[in-house]
C-alpha cells in the first residue's frame, strides 16, 4: 500500500469518532428540548448549560478533525 | 500553490510571517504578535470610547461596554460565589483576549492568533497557575485534601488520588487544546472548500456553477465560526471560573 492511500484510509479510520459525538450532542439537545418543555422558565439558565455541554462535546469532534487534518495535510 | 493544478494547501495559512518590515524582521515580531496589540489596542478602546458618554441611557458603544461588564460579572459571581469579584479583572481580561483573537482572524487576510498552541497553552498555564496559586493561599496545605474527596472509603485511596491528579493535571491539557482546536479546525474548513472552488472553477462552466455550492457552504461555515468564535471565548471563561471556584472552594 502507498503512503498516499494509507493515509486517505489513516484519516477516514481517525473520523469515525465523530459518530460518538454526534450521539452526544444529539443527547445533550433532546435533553435540552425536553427539559425545557417540562419547565420553561428555566430556560434561560438551562440554555446556558447546554450550550456548554454542546460546546465540551464538540471538542471532541475537532480532536478526532485535527487527527485527521494532520494525517491528511503533514 | 503550482499554477493550474490546484491542491489543496491547508496548514498553509498558520505560518507565521515577520511583520512590519524590516523592524518586525530585526526583533522577530510576526503578525500574530501585531494582531495580539490590534486586539489589545480594540479592547481598550471599546472599553474607553464606550465608558465615556457617562450617558443615562446609553448608546450603542456605552451599552456595548456595559453588556460586556455585566455578562463577565455575572459570570463570575454566578461560577465562584460572592469571592469571584476579586477574579472578574482577570476573567474579564481573558475573554476578551480569546473573543478578539477569534473574531479578528475571521477577517479575510487576517491571522488568527489563538490558532497556534503555544498562544494556547500558555493562557491555560497561566489559568492552571493562577488556580493552584489561589487554592493554596486560601487554604494552605489543606489544599492536597482536594485530591481525595471527604467521606470515600480509605481502601480506594491509591485509585481515587492518581485519578484526581491526572484529572488536575488535564485540565491546561484539555482547555488549550480545545480552543486551538476549533480554531484550527474551522479554518482548515474555509481553506478546503474554497480550495473547492478553485478545483471547479477549473473545469469550465459546468465547474462555475458548481463552484456555488462550496461557496455557499464557506457563508454558511462564517456565520457559524462566528458563532464558534464566541462559545470558545465563552467556554474558556467560563471554565476558568469553575476551576477558580474548585480552588476558592474545594469541591
Amino acid at each position: 500500500m502507498d503512503v498516499a492511500a494509507a493515509k486517505a484510509i489513516g484519516a477516514g479510520i481517525a473520523v469515525i469518532a465523530l459518530a460518538g459525538v454526534g450521539i452526544g450532542i444529539g443527547n445533550i439537545f433532546s435533553s435540552l428540548v425536553n427539559s425545557v418543555a417540562r419547565n420553561p422558565s428555566a430556560r434561560d439558565q438551562v440554555f446556558g448549560l447546554g450550550i456548554l455541554g454542546f460546546a465540551l462535546t464538540e471538542a471532541v469532534a475537532l480532536f478526532a478533525l485535527l487527527i485527521a487534518f494532520l494525517i491528511l495535510f503533514t | 500553490m503550482a499554477a493550474g493544478e490546484p491542491t489543496i494547501d491547508a496548514l498553509g495559512q498558520f505560518k507565521l510571517h515577520t511583520a512590519l518590515g524590516p523592524i518586525g524582521r530585526s526583533v522577530n515580531f510576526t503578525q500574530s504578535n501585531l494582531l495580539m496589540v490590534v486586539a489589545g489596542a480594540l479592547i481598550l478602546a471599546l472599553l474607553y470610547y464606550g465608558a465615556r458618554p457617562r450617558a443615562v441611557v446609553p448608546g450603542r458603544l456605552q451599552a456595548a461596554a456595559e453588556l460586556s461588564y455585566d455578562f463577565i460579572s455575572r459570570m463570575c459571581t454566578d461560577q465562584i460565589g460572592e469571592e469571584g469579584r476579586h477574579f472578574f479583572p482577570f476573567v474579564f481580561t481573558l475573554f476578551f483576549f480569546v473573543l478578539f483573537g477569534n473574531l479578528l482572524g475571521l477577517l479575510p487576510f487576517s491571522f488568527t492568533y489563538t490558532s497556534h498552541i503555544a498562544v494556547t497553552a500558555a493562557l491555560a498555564i497561566t489559568v492552571i497557575v493562577l488556580v493552584t496559586v489561589v487554592a493554596l493561599r486560601i487554604h494552605g496545605l489543606h489544599f492536597f485534601s482536594y485530591f481525595f474527596p471527604a467521606g470515600a472509603p480509605k481502601l480506594l485511596a491509591p485509585i481515587i488520588i492518581p485519578v484526581e491528579i491526572i484529572s488536575y493535571l488535564s485540565r491546561p491539557v484539555s482547555l488549550s487544546i480545545r480552543l486551538f482546536a476549533n480554531m484550527v479546525a474551522g479554518h482548515v474548513m474555509f481553506e478546503v472548500f474554497a480550495t473547492f472552488m478553485v478545483m471547479m472553477a477549473g473545469a469550465g462552466v459546468i465547474g462555475y456553477l458548481g463552484a456555488v455550492g462550496p461557496l455557499a457552504l464557506n457563508v454558511v461555515l462564517m456565520g457559524f465560526e462566528l458563532l464558534v468564535a464566541f462559545l470558545q471565548a465563552y467556554v474558556f471563561a467560563v471554565l476558568t471560573c469553575i476551576y477558580l471556584h474548585d480552588a476558592v472552594h474545594l469541591h
